[in-house]
């Protein structure tokens, strides 16, 4: 019976029953963005999942190679969306290593605020959108307004709120305005009561305990094996994360958690993004209280050419594991090759085996807690 | 046992009238039973516009509620600029979706296409006429009101069943599977709650039921039994949020994993009927646990004659409608406050608890009446 089977399914037939194919995407409300997955369905329950991408592929990592490396930051923005001002720094770290510059203290403090107040942006739209594709619309709303401050503030250091193009090598672009830490400050003091509301609003809550708990697990070896990465990988029970593993940036002198669940289900996908959220809250907090008023935001300019060789950077994105790898052929401007590694695409291959043996529903929510943003997969 | 005296003055008024006016028509034609035919006629319509109006003309209110109180739980401010605070929005949008061209996917059963929204108007708009607005405003008193309503009801899932077959898309087959099985299930605890109320309040007739509740508010049902009621009440609200395919009982849209469910291919007119079915069926619903559960168009006196003879002074219609709309309102807060639960865990719901709960309902329902006699 396996000879009309679309492209990509492998499952022998098991079930006496009619089964069905169905195409989810790539105009789908829940598949975020334009991802396209074919079902293989037995009624409601999904049998075998192939996911297709490609369908907002620029060509980045081609472009790249026509392009200085300078311009090749503001590419990264368009990448994840989400965690823009991050990816900002994975390029950057490797360029650094490339040209050999230091960033100053302050500098550094800059980079590790934007980096964490990025990351609780992007857990609180993966929040918004857990709640939303459970059929809580209103857990949208309330994701995203929160999101909106930390986007007036990124408005306000680094001139623009989603695609930042903020971080250059030896530093940033502009140092922070003087109003900057008040309000990181009146930020952090309206975050702790919110949070108490919003896992008020869905941590308790007895339909999505129903809809989360078991539902999707992904196995620490499994995890492990399709490359996972981030929160994705830490709720499989695996303890890694890149700022305490190979720290970058000035991470090894903050006292955080690295939080770690072990069932690899969706529920627990769900609560290390919230654990994360407080951690990073933390640390936002010891930034607050160090932050030097004095000294150089930036070290000196120099122009953007790395010497012949290899670099490679790693930083811990909101989604995982955010490496670069510029091969710099000749000494210049512009590289031979960039390769980025993105978080998500693991994610999205590790897809079929959560979803076989759940409802068409579970799949929904499977896709919001591995939080995967498409323009990221295809590049 | 308590017998309705029903008059419907705007009946009678017709029916004194038809005769006197007949006396112009040629003596040829003038019968006793010509009279009765156009009276009846006369009425027919009167009594047609009149449920229209209800429920047509309460459907853009309830969009717009709708849209005001979803907006204010997210913190946002909804509709604001045509009109005060966006009030003509809705006749906007309604303008919008008339004017837009109907068609029908290709492969479809162009006839069961567009009968679906048709077959869905017609439960709500059954029920609406069997529902007393004020002692002398109920379009049809029939003896055997609850019966029929739980009949009618059923209309519904046929007419979303057919829209979904007949789409010839995968999504809306799969979203009318699952308001077809949701809807038949949580029909029967919706009819096991009506029976309740038949039970306690010894009678069919909704007039009658509404009669029973005359006196201060802990002669409603919801309070008159005590503890038993305001149960009632609440398994009377979560069976018809699922009868009614509301959030967080809307599996069969379920946007977020069926794009829309049976409607997905719908657009124009025929979607505007079921969007509009689905708002008289709000309105029908309050309707139905207003005069079950909530006095009717009794005013809610609570037995200090000073007080009370105020509230008796608004139109028993005028309380009607406002417990209506409280009613609606609280749908629309479970609505936008809660997520959605799966397929099989809403049908365990029903099967494994609510029907049970029903059962012990009814049971102890029995026994109350039996003690207190």
């Amino acid at each position: 019976m396996s000879l009309s089977l679309p492209p990509g399914f492998r499952l022998e037939r098991k079930s006496n029953t009619e089964e069905f194919f169905i195409n989810m995407g790539p105009q789908h409300p829940s598949t975020h963005g334009a991802l396209r997955l074919t079902l293989r369905m037995d009624g409601e329950t999904i049998v075998e999942l192939v996911p297709h991408f490609g369908y907002i592929h620029r060509g980045m990592e081609k472009q790249a190679e026509s392009m200085s490396y300078l311009q090749y930051i503001a590419l990264s923005d368009r990448q994840d969306y989400l965690t823009a001002i991050q990816n900002n720094l994975g390029v950057v770290i490797a360029l650094e290593k490339g040209m050999n510059v230091g960033v100053p203290l302050r500098g550094e403090f800059i980079r590790v605020m934007l980096q964490e107040l990025g990351r609780i942006a992007s857990h609180l739209v993966f929040y918004g959108c857990f709640g939303g594709d459970l059929g809580g619309q209103t857990c949208l709303l309330f994701g995203f307004k929160e999101r909106e401050m930390i986007h007036d503030m990124l408005e306000e250091v680094t001139g623009s709120r989603l695609t930042t193009n903020f971080f250059r090598p030896g530093g940033s672009r502009y140092d922070v305005p003087d109003t900057f830490i008040p309000r990181v400050k009146a930020f952090l003091d309206h975050m702790e009561d919110t949070m108490k509301d919003y896992e008020r609003f869905l941590s308790k809550n007895i339909i999505v305990l129903e809809r989360s708990i078991g539902i999707g697990v992904l196995t620490k070896e499994d995890a492990i094996a399709y490359g996972c990465s981030g929160p994705v990988l830490r709720a499989s029970g695996v303890n890694f994360d890149v700022r305490r593993a190979n720290p970058y940036s000035i991470y090894d002198q903050f006292d955080f958690d690295v939080p770690v669940f072990h069932n690899g289900d969706c529920y627990d996908r769900y609560k290390i993004r919230i654990a994360e959220i407080h951690e990073s809250m933390k640390i936002l907090r010891q930034c607050v209280e160090k932050f030097p008023t004095e000294g150089p935001w930036r070290s000196k300019e120099k122009p953007v050419r790395l010497p012949v060789g290899r670099y490679y950077s790693e930083i811990e994105t909101a989604k995982g594991l955010y490496a670069t790898y510029v091969v710099a052929a000749t000494t210049g401007e512009k590289p031979y090759r960039i390769h980025t590694r993105g978080p998500s695409f693991p994610h999205i291959a590790a897809l079929n085996k959560m979803v076989q043996g759940h409802k068409i529903s579970d799949l929904v929510t499977i896709m919001a807690t591995l939080d995967p943003v498409i323009p990221e997969i295809d590049r | 046992m308590f017998a309705p005296s029903v008059t419907h003055p705007i009946g009678d008024f017709v029916r004194e009238w038809v005769p006197r006016l007949a006396e112009y028509l040629p003596a040829s034609i003038q019968s006793d039973t010509l009279n009765s035919v156009i009276a009846f006629l006369i009425n027919a319509v009167i009594c047609i516009i009149a449920v229209c109006i209800v429920n047509i003309g309460s459907a853009p209110i309830l969009i717009y509620m709708e849209r005001k109180v979803c907006a204010h739980v997210q913190c946002r401010l909804g509709p604001m600029r045509l009109g005060w605070h966006g009030t003509i929005q809705t006749i906007a949008d309604v303008i919008k979706m008339l004017f837009k061209e109907v068609y029908a996917p290709s492969g479809a059963d162009k006839l069961m296409f567009y009968l679906a929204p048709l077959i869905v108007l017609i439960a709500p708009f059954i029920v609406c006429a069997l529902i007393p607005f004020d002692k002398n405003l109920v379009v049809a008193d029939v003896s055997m009101g609850i019966p029929l309503i739980i009949a009618v009801n059923g209309f519904g899932v046929l007419g979303i069943l057919l829209g979904g077959w007949s789409s010839n898309n995968k999504y809306s087959l799969l979203g009318a599977l699952r308001s077809g099985a949701q809807m038949i299930s949580y029909e029967i605890s919706f009819a096991m709650i009506l029976l309740f109320v038949v039970m306690i309040s010894g009678s069919t007739n909704l007039m009658s039921i509404t009669m029973g509740q005359e006196g201060t508010i802990f002669d409603w049902w919801i309070f008159k039994i005590p503890v038993l009621g305001f149960i009632a009440f609440i398994l009377f609200f979560i069976s018809s949020t699922a009868e009614m395919n509301r959030a967080p009982f809307d599996i069969a849209e379920a946007e977020q994993e069926l794009t829309g469910g049976y409607h997905t291919e719908y657009n124009g007119t025929p979607f505007a009927m079921f969007y509009l079915a689905e708002y008289i069926a709000l309105i029908t619903n309050s309707a139905l646990a207003t005069t079950c559960f909530l006095g009717g168009f009794f005013p809610p006196c609570i037995g200090i004659d000073a007080v009370d003879n105020v509230l008796k002074m608004v139109p028993g219609v005028v309380w009607f409608f406002a417990k209506i709309y409280f009613m609606v309102w609280c749908y629309m807060m479970v609505r936008w406050t809660f997520v959605r639960p799966r397929v099989d865990q809403l049908m365990d719901f029903e099967w494994k608890f609510l029907l049970p709960v029903n059962l012990v309902l009814l049971v102890a329902g029995a026994g109350f009446i039996v003690i207190s006699g």
